[in-house]
């Protein structure tokens, strides 16, 4: 094991027991099982159900289960134009998703409003949720949409949640 | 029956209703007063077949008199023929139509979209609400004086929009026989001349 590893691993009690920060446990079980939200509003939906079916296989990351209701996600993808219309409920589908949860932006449209400089098109959905991974592209390949994946993965593993609850706790003692 | 018959058998019918009849690379179009346009619809359907309604549309000719026109695309599957019917609406501040909901139903969606999107009223039509556009967009986006980018409105808990950045110009086709380069420049205001002297047409 590499020194930067968040996991530490005892030859002697091997297979057994690992020493690690509570922190870094949480972080590897949520970037590994990550339940997607499919906002699939136009033609990268057809991409993101790309790259969930065999030839991509988006299970190779954890994030396969695919959740239609949004009290059961963690990240939703926002594959496709967000028009004015649209806006307001896919906020309240963000809104429904319980913490913690994440937001990537697929494709063109969903990170600028893409081709579409029209009164109907919201430019962009950074303008209504927290974006964390943005996939360029137009549509992105499934290829793109798994690094956008893995990039979020990498993010999540340097969260402190924990670390960040107990300072919280103890500023309010 | 053709369509040089169904044109005949309109104009003798409703003579005097007939404004204007063109015809242009064998699409057929007949202009006629708005008054008589429910009655020449209902001939239509009943007496010589155009049993189907294609579309309605409407045209905006901003700065002229009068300012909106409607279009009908009618269709009969049993002859084949394809006939088009204009009026033009005469009040510009408050347009207003007649339905023809009733002579063929597939007019509901229609109407309801030329409403949305150019502010046409239709009078006697079931059921006017906006299509495209959620309910209360105070705004006809397909009207020529409303911007390419849009403007700002709040409906709350409905639905928002804002001013798209248009980013040095909006993506505009240009007539001219060039390269895509010269036919469609990115960086250019709107109302901006093409600078033609820059760029050599392709032989």
């Amino acid at each position: 094991m590499r020194e930067s590893s968040p996991i530490a691993y005892d030859s002697k009690i091997e297979g057994n027991v690992i020493f690690t920060r509570l922190d870094a446990a949480i972080n590897w079980m949520r970037s590994n099982s990550l339940w997607p939200m499919p906002m699939g509003l136009a033609c990268c939906a057809i991409e993101l159900m790309a790259a969930s079916s065999s030839r991509y296989d988006i299970s190779r990351f954890g994030a396969e289960v695919m959740r239609f209701s949004p009290r059961q996600s963690d990240v939703m993808i926002v594959a496709g134009t967000v028009t004015y219309k649209m806006a307001l409920a896919v906020k309240r589908i963000w809104e429904q998703m319980p913490e913690p949860k994440w937001c990537i932006a697929m494709g063109a449209c969903a990170s600028s409003g893409g081709m579409y400089r029209s009164y109907a098109v919201l430019q962009g959905i950074d303008h209504l949720l927290p974006v964390d991974v943005y996939v360029s592209g137009c549509p992105p390949r499934p290829e793109a949409l798994l690094d956008g994946l893995i990039k979020l993965q990498k993010k999540i593993m340097t969260e402190r949640s924990v670390e960040d609850q107990k300072k919280a706790l103890a500023e309010t003692v | 029956m053709t369509l040089a018959e169904a044109v005949t058998l309109i104009k003798k019918r409703f003579g005097e209703a007939i404004l204007s009849e063109g015809a242009f690379r064998g699409e057929q179009t007949v202009s006629v007063k708005m008054e008589s346009l429910r009655d020449i619809c209902k001939f239509c359907r009943s007496e010589l077949g155009f049993d189907y309604l294609l579309d309605i549309s409407s045209v905006d000719h901003f700065g002229d008199y009068p300012r909106f026109e409607l279009v009908y695309e009618l269709y009969s599957m049993a002859g084949e023929i394809h006939l088009r019917v204009k009026t033009l609406v005469p009040d510009e501040d408050n347009p207003v139509g007649p339905t023809v909901t009733d002579i063929w139903p597939t007019a509901d969606w229609h109407e309801r979209e030329v409403y949305d999107m150019m502010g046409i009223r239709f009078d006697g039509h079931p059921d006017l609400r906006r299509i495209l556009m959620w309910e209360g967009y105070p705004y006809f986006p397909l009207r020529k004086d409303f911007p390419l980018e849009g403007k700002p409105s709040e409906v709350a808990d409905v639905a928002f929009s804002d001013v798209a950045p248009l980013a040095g110009g909006p993506f505009v086709t240009a007539p001219t026989d060039g390269t895509t380069q010269v036919r469609e420049p990115r960086a250019r205001r709107a109302g901006d001349e093409l600078p033609r002297d820059q760029f050599i047409a392709e032989p």
